[in-house]
């Protein structure tokens, strides 16, 4: 399965040659990689194998390649493939030839396609969390696609924001889970999971915010109909078939061992229920189709996390088949929409008409996929809607819950507003209104229309192939216990409960959408009148909040004074390492062992370094007060040469150097004497504190040495220097060979500092260009 | 520079000097794994070359004694070491890990090569673009704040 992974990987890497060779056509060589990956996956799938594959990645953190094709990820692994292949193929068509931005698109889509893949596949929670923010970071490149307009960038930043909030809430709960289950592996966390302590049932609700705002359920709903700026691939497969459907992945894979929480079903139940509504509501308010189906797309994630939730073994099975549906019909939708667009030029339904007669064939595309989504019979849509009644219809005796019917009325207001907004969709789009004066279209290919007439044939092919579904997707619920009734996926199950509300859903949808006058009219009337909370004026709240804190909390922290920012280091430095340096001193921990000196010339040089550095201090001349801390340093590579240090005392010496011409430098630009202005007090704080500093760190030097409690590890590098390092100077092959990590990181700090120093100073010149006012030319 | 603040004999010598003690900062680098030395200290001394170029000089020697960008140095010398450190890697070996190869010369004797000199170039070429970095910006660049600053005032 890595395999297949990879291949999206070489794909996406190599996506801009092919751009630049095959131009459009790029994306049909692309689309043969998911299509891959579908065949070799379906008979896996079909057959019900367990295909687990293990590669160890950093053992230490848990953190393994650990891929699991199981009995949920099977159906979301080949809606991940099938659907990313026929967009990709429908890409080939939906761009213009010659796009410059191409190259860019077709590189993120494919590697989006293998994060999704990766998702759905990963058994492992760290690695799901790597792909799941992959498929946030990649997802807003794609709805960023166009950066020029601020309402792309705007709609980009909203859902990386959202998602990835929701993501690190996620990531906490599946580290409590790691750490509580002791496998990182979700698969043994859900047959074994932990006991449901209060640390568990945080874990648990954090990984559920992560779902809840990945699958765009209310309060995070409203970055979804903002992503709809993306061109209309990315929303056919990322907000339809793939990346909101990541929630509902979650969600149905932790319901076996979580859905009996006491709080589980209620909460999930209340946000998919409202957020089915408030959806459908709003999707029944829009003159764009594509916002038509977006708000029908959160009002269907809704519904199916609903569903997803429940934990009983028809739910399971009946949620899978409705992702299988939703995914099936939306996609065709979107893909319908995009073909609308690129053929008449306008989205808006005031100004669509009479399209039902010169495209012919994503009209039946739509109707198909309309009926698929309204829940009309023999489309795969009413199947799954059956299944999902019926299993609702079953949770007082499958759970003991004894609020189903509360939950059956809400899903029939939903699909009631389900069934409107669809016939507004298919009307809206397609049919020929009195007041609006015919369309004119611009032909396209026909094989623009392939993709979304096979994803509206599977609709319907797959509405007979109840039995052949059941099968497959039965697997899932074998992880929960028998209910009431054994679930059938079939068009036909004899007149019962299900049925019967099916029919009324339909008739009254209908009704509603023939009334659609006064309904808009009272909806626009309740909505003026009533104060309704707004999530998304909320959030823009919340962003401004964090924005003012964090500048007000810059200007109070950072107040760009150097003697400031010194100050607080030493101060720092002199309180903390100090305190336990006081408190060790009192406990008498560690012996001190004072030897005045080795040899007398240890004596001279101290000396004259101690001088060097009470004259620097008393100094007014700021030169002579360089060049004193200057012989300090001199000083101290001697010593450290009468200590046998010939590498350090070389390295001393030559830093030293460096360090005193660089200050030189500087100085040229500094006034020849310190300020008079410094007041005695404020030198005498300034003196206590060095005073203070010095002591803490030769106390510290004093104190550390003198508490070594293991045997220093010194005396062992000097043999593997030879074996391993290969040379004598243990100094060297320690910085290069054995502890070069560090060196390394060393490395990357200087590189920083330079490039630092080099921005200080052209900054410096800006400014200096801006007050001198130097005509360009004269320089 | 202007002409009365130069002075012959010390650019004469200076120029004479600098190869040499390039060669000389690159042989404490290599040698430093017998002896005192290495890529750090070699990268100093090359580093200080160059400053004193730039003492003698100004601007212009430093550049034509390092006629390169500073960042792409740096650049480098940092691709350079973790290249070093990535490259065993493919070799089957750990990050980082080195090995020694020893290759015979014939008459001139034996080549006693360890891997992890490719690493310790790095640090000297991350030394030497930190050095140049410095003598540019914190040296020219106030060189050319003074100039611009006498021109405006109209010296």
């Amino acid at each position: 399965m890595i395999t297949l992974l990879t291949a999206h990987l070489v794909a996406a890497a190599g996506a801009p040659a092919l751009v630049r060779l095959l131009d459009r056509r790029a994306f049909l060589v692309l689309a043969l990689v998911p299509a891959a990956c579908f065949a070799w996956l379906l008979p896996q799938v079909v057959a019900g194998d367990l295909v687990t594959q293990d590669v160890e990645w950093v053992p230490g953190l848990g953190l393994d390649i650990s891929l699991r094709l199981g009995e949920v990820s099977g159906p979301f692994s080949l809606l991940v493939t099938g659907v990313g292949a026929l967009v990709l193929f429908y890409c080939g068509w939906y761009f213009k030839p010659g796009d410059t931005e191409i190259w860019r698109f077709s590189a993120v889509f494919t590697a989006f396609a293998g994060a999704m893949l990766g998702l759905v596949l990963s058994d492992n929670v760290y690695l799901l969390y790597v792909f799941w923010e992959l498929t946030t970071v990649l997802s807003y490149l794609l709805v960023g696609h166009n950066p020029e307009r601020r309402a792309n960038r705007r709609a980009a930043m909203n859902a990386l924001l959202v998602t990835t909030l929701g993501g690190l809430a996620m990531l906490a709960g599946l580290v409590i889970l790691h750490l509580t289950s002791g496998s990182p592996l979700l698969s043994e966390i859900v047959a074994n999971p932990p006991e449901a302590t209060t640390a568990v049932q945080v874990a648990v609700a954090l990984a559920l915010v992560g779902a809840v705002s990945k699958s765009a359920l209310v309060p995070f709903h409203f970055w979804l109909p903002g992503a709809m700026a993306a061109p209309t691939p990315v929303s056919a497969y990322l907000h339809a078939a793939a990346m909101v459907k990541a929630g509902i992945f979650l969600v149905a894979v932790l319901a076996p061992a979580y859905a009996d929480l006491a709080w589980w079903r209620p909460v999930l139940v209340t946000l998919g229920l409202v957020t089915m509504v408030v959806g459908g509501l709003r999707a029944l308010r829009q003159y764009d189709v594509k916002l038509l189906l977006a708000y029908g797309t959160v009002s269907q994630l809704g519904f199916l996390t609903l569903i997803a939730s429940i934990g009983t073994r028809s739910a399971a099975v009946a949620g899978l088949a409705m992702v299988v549906a939703h995914a099936l019909f939306k996609s065709t939708l979107f893909l319908v929409v995009g073909i609308i667009d690129r053929s008449a030029g306008t989205r808006d339904l005031r100004d669509l008409s009479g399209l039902w007669r010169l495209l012919p064939w994503p009209f039946a595309a739509a109707v198909v996929a309309g009926a698929s989504m309204a829940g009309i019979p023999p489309a795969f849509g009413f199947v799954a809607k059956e299944a999902v009644l019926a299993s609702i219809e079953d949770l007082g005796t499958d759970t003991g819950a004894g609020w189903g019917v509360v939950a059956l009325g809400g899903i029939v207001v939903g699909t009631i507003l389900t069934v409107a907004y669809t016939a507004r969709f298919v009307w809206g789009a397609f049919a020929t209104k009195a007041d609006v004066p015919p369309c004119d279209i611009m032909r396209r290919s026909p094989w623009f229309v392939v993709p979304p007439v096979i994803l509206a044939a599977a609709s319907i092919v797959a509405g007979f192939a109840g039995p052949w579904f059941t099968e497959i997707l039965g697997r899932a619920g074998e992880a929960y216990p028998a209910g009431a009734h054994e679930l059938e996926l079939t068009l036909w199950h004899g007149v019962n409960l299900p049925l019967l509300l099916s029919l009324t859903t339909i008739v009254l949808g209908i009704a509603l959408f023939v009334a659609r006058r006064p309904v808009a009219a009272v909806q626009h009337a309740l909505t003026d009148r009533l104060p309704m909370p707004d999530a998304e004026q909320s959030y823009y709240a919340v962003v401004r909040g964090v924005e003012r804190v964090s500048i007000e909390l810059t200007g109070r922290v950072q107040r760009g004074s150097l003697p400031f920012y010194l100050g607080t280091i030493i101060v720092v430095l002199a309180l903390v390492p100090g305190s336990m340096l006081v408190r060790a001193f009192a406990l008498r921990e560690g012996e001190l062992r004072l030897d005045f000196a080795d040899r007398p010339a240890q004596v001279v040089v101290v000396a004259l370094v101690v001088v060097a550095a009470i004259a620097a201090v008393r100094s007014r001349r700021r030169l002579r007060a360089v060049l004193l801390v200057g012989v300090t340093g001199y000083g101290t590579a001697m010593l450290f040469v009468l200590h046998g240090a010939p590498d350090l005392a070389l390295t001393q010496v030559l830093v030293e150097t460096f360090l005193l011409v660089t200050f030189v430098l500087v100085l040229r630009r500094l006034p020849p004497f310190f300020s008079e202005r410094p007041f005695t007090a404020d030198r005498w704080v300034r003196v206590t504190a060095g005073v203070v500093v010095g002591g803490v760190v030769a106390g510290l030097a004093l104190l550390t040495a003198a508490s070594r409690t293991a045997e220093p590890i010194g005396p062992r590098f000097a043999e593997p220097a030879v074996s391993y390092g290969g040379g004598y100077n243990i100094v060297n092959i320690t910085l290069v060979d054995i502890r070069a990590w560090d060196t390394l990181g060393e490395l990357s700090v200087l590189v920083v500092a330079a490039t630092g120093v080099a921005s200080l100073i052209h900054l410096l010149t800006d400014r200096a260009e801006r007050i001198t006012r130097v005509p360009a030319d004269s320089g | 520079m202007r002409s009365a603040r130069r002075s012959v004999v010390f650019e004469v010598v200076t120029r004479l000097v600098f190869h040499a003690v390039i060669i000389y900062s690159i042989y404490i680098m290599l040698v430093g794994h017998y002896e005192p030395g290495g890529g750090f200290a070699g990268g100093l001394i090359a580093g200080l070359a160059l400053m004193v170029r730039y003492l003698v000089g100004g601007r212009k020697e430093l550049d034509a004694a390092a006629p390169v960008d500073a960042g792409l140095v740096l650049g480098l010398g940092l691709a350079v070491a973790a290249l070093a450190g990535l490259l065993p890697t493919l070799l089957g070996g750990g990050v980082l890990q080195s090995a020694i190869i020893d290759i015979p010369l014939g008459p001139l004797g034996e080549l006693h090569l360890v891997t992890s000199v490719f690493f310790d170039i790095g640090v000297y070429l991350v030394v030497i673009g930190l050095a140049l970095d410095v003598l540019r910006s914190l040296g020219g660049g106030i060189d050319q704040h003074v100039a611009d600053e006498d021109e405006a005032v109209g010296v």
